[in-house]
């Protein structure tokens, strides 16, 4: 445990400010674990490209999971893969968020009934922040995804949930 | 007034703050739950083996630092080049005498063999050692206790 993660009951001005100020910094610099797996990596590239330019949103691929925030699971994962993506999703940091990028990783997308090898959306191994469907999806539907997770990340608290 | 030294050192200073009032605001606000699979090395989602505090060959020592040679002679080069049609032909000759020197120790590297990558067999050195006679063996054998 951090020394203020989690640690307060409920929520006051000091708390909220530091909320504000705490989730502007980790929604505008969105590292992204640099990983592709099937056609919608090609979406996803084409996002970082200067054309779309993903890193105005402050999102930049990153080399390691230590160093990135945000897993975008852009395509087909196979059964194979999946424990791949289990153990990196494990090897990140927290604050951790993912996106399941296409309708393969939310669903198995055409292999969902006669797919032997695929993994029939990747929320069986990892919690998922945002599905972004399409086959695949345009840069801006996974930049609307990005957006959504922005807004996600907006409204996060140091305080405990209330259950 | 400041001396020069104190500006140094106020340098240092305002260095340190800076350093650990990063480290302690991030100690302060990050959420730390570590378990087992999170520390384990990362090796592009594998499953890691052994250690990530291996041993390096020996060998890429030498391609390191032949790399440097290379590397800074690129460093000179590209402003020698910006400015070469000012500085005429003894900027030419200057150069070319920077890279005659450069060139010699690429020449002994190459010529010691350490651009070869295949492992070398090393040669084992003999060892003199002095001839067993009969002689020698009773005088071991007889040794007085």
């Amino acid at each position: 445990m951090g020394l203020l993660d989690r640690q307060f009951q409920s929520s006051n001005v000091i708390i909220t400010s530091l909320d504000n100020l705490l989730n502007w910094a980790r929604l505008s610099s969105l590292y992204q674990m640099q990983f592709g797996l099937a056609c919608c990596a090609i979406e996803m590239m084409a996002t970082g490209a200067s054309h779309y330019d993903f890193d105005r949103f402050g999102v930049m691929p990153r080399a390691t999971p230590r160093q990135s925030d945000v897993m975008i699971v852009a395509g087909t994962v196979t059964l194979k893969m999946a424990s791949r993506i289990k153990r990196l999703y494990d090897q990140m940091s927290e604050p951790r968020y993912v996106i399941s990028m296409g309708s393969c990783s939310n669903c198995g997308g055409p292999y969902w009934e006669h797919g032997y090898h695929v993994l029939k959306g990747v929320d069986r191994v990892i919690p998922v922040d945002v599905y972004v469907p399409g086959c695949p999806p345009r840069p801006e539907a996974l930049m609307e995804g990005v957006i959504k997770l922005q807004e996600k990340i907006r409204h996060e608290s140091l305080a405990k949930k209330v259950a | 007034m400041l001396t020069d030294f104190s500006r140094i050192l106020a340098f240092f200073i305002i260095g340190a703050v800076f350093v650990a009032g990063g480290l302690i605001v991030a100690w302060l606000l990050r959420p730390k739950r570590p378990y087992a699979e999170k520390l384990t090395s990362y090796e592009c989602g594998e499953e890691p083996i052994g250690d990530s505090w291996i041993r390096f060959n020996i060998r890429f020592y030498v391609v390191a630092l032949i790399f440097l040679v290379f590397d800074v002679e690129i460093v000179f080069l590209f402003p020698w080049a910006l400015v070469f049609k000012q500085l005429g032909m003894f900027a030419f000759l200057e150069m070319m005498f920077f890279l005659a020197i450069l060139m010699v120790g690429f020449a002994y590297v190459w010529a010691k063999g350490d651009l070869e990558w295949d492992k070398p067999r090393p040669e084992i050195p003999m060892v003199q050692r002095p001839a067993v006679t009969e002689a020698s063996l009773r005088v071991e054998e007889h040794v007085p206790v």
